[in-house]
């Protein structure tokens, strides 16, 4: 076959395309390939998958797009983990004279898939997965503003996650830090398909993360069950709304940016190019507009999960819930006018670097306020240390240490010192571990209970924890030690053998991490076994706060048989002291939004799209598209799009549940 | 689908927003509006009317801020009480954002050259 019927077809796509050459990557393959085989044809022998593709695949359930955006969200964890354990391995052995054992190009692919991995695919479907199961609950609501749009969404991030990992084992990953600055990931110096997959691999997940969004501040300014008006909103719910603003406003940011660098590369402009009136510094400035909102986004739904874990497990009313939702806001807005804090030392004078100096340590004032807040509701109240608890007592310690040295970073002087070194490392892990990463791990004790009806082992829990928490201290304490010392970042060999006893102890440290992560999916592992020891029949565990523990656990497919009516802030907490009766007659049939396959359809279609543009396969990619388009046409051709569920159905359901409640008293 | 899926729930709901239909004169007096507005920059190029080429541009864009609203309030229908105030709301959010990013953007990109050594060559270049 002559080489031009080949590239026709397959585009850049060669044999020599596949990282053969690199052992690492072959065996990685091997083992991934492996399991996922074993794992395929479990699904097949035990015939899960038509159950898989009605019940879960095309469920527009916004708990079930939930619990599946926090599986995705682990899954990838371990993904971006493993290259974590690589990158700390790497600099532990690479000392007098020794290269370690990655070479640089396949070093500068771990360090930015790490980066772009954990954001994109580990903090955000985490993030997301937990406002989409718990704000409809919290707030009494069936359901989000927009179900199907919900479906997509999810999909539309699985796409963008299978292209990043299609990039481990076809071709290769961006070799430019998880931000692609250019000129580095223009196509002069990234001529290869590396930037390629980042750029369509966040483009398609990015859909995903806007279109939810959008879903999620609808549902929360619209369907708020009666009562709950905007200052009675659960505090999760409030950081949730914000987040989603934030995101609404900032992704069509990195969207602008990531198509104009598109077009650099794909079809030669010159946005930000060196020459031709180009300006690399523009993409620097850009995507920070959109890269600052992106940490609050991570950040805030902590915060809220922190906030319901405190009141909950101290048995107080939140102190100060307006300053609090204040704060929250205040965040959001004061989120927008620090980006330059990011790039201090590009080139700017004293007025620019000392405004966004200035506004960086204002933002620190209202985190103050909450991390008061949350100190003066455990005040005086009868503190109950189970694992969400812990979690948060933990994200106290650590996020307050993480702030300060942010404090620290955002003094111009200093940063002009730091930037770029193993300092700012340590400092937004700091943060973003201590902060997001113990809050996801807080909400998914907490909530987990709500999810499944059993409450998650505590003795692997409480490994889990202590082993995450002082591995994170070992790991990241000697990265603040060594950025003082002026070591910058991801740099792949070594001179001076007296920093090398700091990367061993940040290499341990790691490991104790692993331990960590092992430890929990051992958690998930014994908590299922144990499920009916751990059984919660009640819908309320903890003894809690808000709506969503009002109902069974799990909940049924429409949450809440009658719309609940609210009258305080702690809506249930106030049900249960003044008595409420569970109504158990007059059930009327319920109306839902039924399952569709459109989702995953137009997902696949977009992902296939993402892979033809990344290999030059104008074939695959305009196919792609046209189906595209149809099928999202004929899709408003579906007029299938809602049932009732009929009142026998929900009778049955509540009987269930009445049987149960009466047993367990 | 949504909402029908919520009906149970928007009833109940303490506001009574419901979106703001206009009429039709107020879609002529837009339609009219917009055309005069549209006319004036055009005939204000065209005629050359205006001494120099920056007051036109500028008299341009002060007719485009103008059409904006035109258009937001008569075939958008934005008022201050469609939606219990959230389409304003969102509104003056949007505008806020966009400043700040358009103005910061141009106030940081203008100033990246404060502390680089000074490099005579590209003096010329604009």
């Amino acid at each position: 076959m002559s080489p031009d019927f080949l590239k026709l077809i397959f585009g850049r796509l060669t044999i020599e395309s596949l990282p053969l050459h690199e052992p690492i990557v072959v065996g990685t393959f091997a083992v991934v390939a492996t399991g996922g085989l074993v794992m395929l044809a479990g699904l097949t022998y035990l015939r899960l998958w038509g159950y898989l593709w009605r019940e879960w695949f095309t469920s527009v359930d916004h708990k079930r797009i939930g619990i599946m955006y926090m599986i995705l969200g682990i899954v990838m964890l371990l993904r971006g983990f493993a290259d974590a354990l690589m990158m700390r391995l790497q600099q532990a052995l690479a000392f007098g004279g020794s290269e370690g054992y990655l070479n640089a190009h396949h070093y500068d692919q771990i360090f930015t898939a790490h980066g772009v991995i954990m954001i994109f695919f580990v903090a955000m479907p985490l993030v997301t997965g937990l406002m989409n199961y718990v704000v409809p609950l919290q707030i009494g609501a069936r359901d989000v503003s927009f179900p199907f749009l919900n479906n997509f969404s999810f999909w539309m991030t699985v796409g963008g996650a299978v292209l990043v990992m299609a990039s481990l084992f076809i071709g290769e990953f961006a070799r430019t830090g998880w931000l692609a600055y250019p000129p580095l990931s223009n196509i002069g110096y990234s001529p290869d398909v590396g930037v390629d997959y980042y750029i369509w691999g966040l483009q398609v997940a990015g859909v995903g993360t806007t279109l939810s969004g959008i879903n999620l501040i609808c549902t929360i300014v619209k369907l708020r069950c009666p009562g709950m008006t905007m200052m009675k909103m659960p505090v999760f719910t409030w950081t949730s709304l914000c987040t989603n603003v934030l995101i609404v406003a900032s992704f069509p940011v990195l969207t602008v940016v990531l198509a104009l660098l598109t077009l650099d590369r794909y079809v030669g402009t010159n946005f930000f190019t060196n020459d031709f009136g180009g300006s690399p510094m523009m993409y620097v400035n850009l995507i920070w507009i959109w890269g600052h909102p992106e940490v609050y986004i991570l950040v805030l739904p902590a915060f809220g999960i922190f906030s319901e874990v405190t009141s909950t497990f101290s048995g107080k009313r939140l102190f100060g819930y307006t300053s609090m939702v204040y704060a929250t806001v205040v965040i959001t807005i004061l989120s927008y006018l620090v980006w330059l804090h990011h790039f201090f030392t590009m080139g700017s004078g004293a007025s620019v670097n000392s405004f966004f100096g200035i506004t960086t340590m204002i933002i620190s004032i209202p985190t103050g306020a909450k991390m008061f807040n949350w100190l003066f509701t455990m005040y005086r109240g009868r503190i109950r240390y189970e694992l969400p608890m812990l979690w948060t007592i933990a994200f106290m310690l650590t996020f307050v240490l993480g702030g300060m040295t942010g404090v620290l970073l955002a003094v111009p002087p200093a940063d002009f010192v730091l930037h770029n070194s193993l300092f700012l490392i340590a400092h937004f892990h700091n943060v973003i571990i201590g902060g997001v990463v113990f809050g996801a791990f807080a909400g998914i004790n907490y909530w987990f209970p709500k999810a499944f009806g059993f409450k998650l082992d505590p003795f692997w829990g409480k490994l889990s924890f202590w082993f995450w928490v002082t591995g994170f201290y070992l790991a990241f304490m000697p990265l603040y030690v060594l950025g003082l010392m002026g070591v910058t970042r991801r740099l792949r060999v070594f001179d001076d053998p007296s920093l090398q006893i700091w990367f061993i102890i940040a290499g341990i440290g790691a490991f104790l991490v692993f331990l960590g992560i092992l430890s929990m999916l051992m958690q998930f592992a014994v908590s299922f076994l144990k499920r009916e020891q751990l059984k919660d029949v009640t819908g309320d565990p903890w003894d809690a706060r808000t709506l969503e523990w009002a109902t069974s656990s799990p909940p049924p497919d429409y949450n809440f048989a009658f719309t609940p009516v609210v009258h305080d802030n702690d809506a249930w907490w106030d049900m249960k002291r003044r008595g409420y009766q569970r109504p158990l007659t007059g059930f009327k049939p319920i109306h839902m939004p039924s399952s569709t396959g459109t989702g995953i359809i137009l997902a696949g279609l977009a992902t296939a799209m993402g892979f033809g543009l990344i290999w030059y396969i104008w074939w695959l990619a305009a196919l792609s598209f046209a189906g595209l388009l149809v099928v999202g046409i004929g899709h408003t051709f579906n007029y299938h799009r809602d049932f009732d569920i009929p009142a026998d159905d929900v009778i049955r359901a509540e009987d269930a549940r009445t049987k149960l409640l009466a047993g367990a008293k | 689908m949504s909402t029908d899926t919520h009906a149970a729930h928007a009833g109940d709901h303490h506001h009574e927003d419901g979106h703001a239909h206009g009429t039709f004169s107020t879609y002529m007096l837009g339609f009219v509006l917009s055309v005069v507005l549209t006319a004036i920059p055009f005939w204000l190029v065209m005629s050359g009317a205006l001494p120099s080429k920056q007051i036109t541009a500028l008299v341009i864009m002060a007719f485009a801020v103008v059409q904006i609203v035109v258009h937001m309030v008569y075939f958008l229908h934005m008022n201050t009480t469609s939606e219990n105030g959230w389409t304003m709301m969102a509104l003056i959010f949007t505008i806020v954002m966009v400043v700040i990013a358009l103005s910061g953007s141009l106030w940081v990109m203008s100033h990246l050259n404060s502390n680089m050594m000074p490099m005579h060559e590209m003096t010329g270049m604009k």
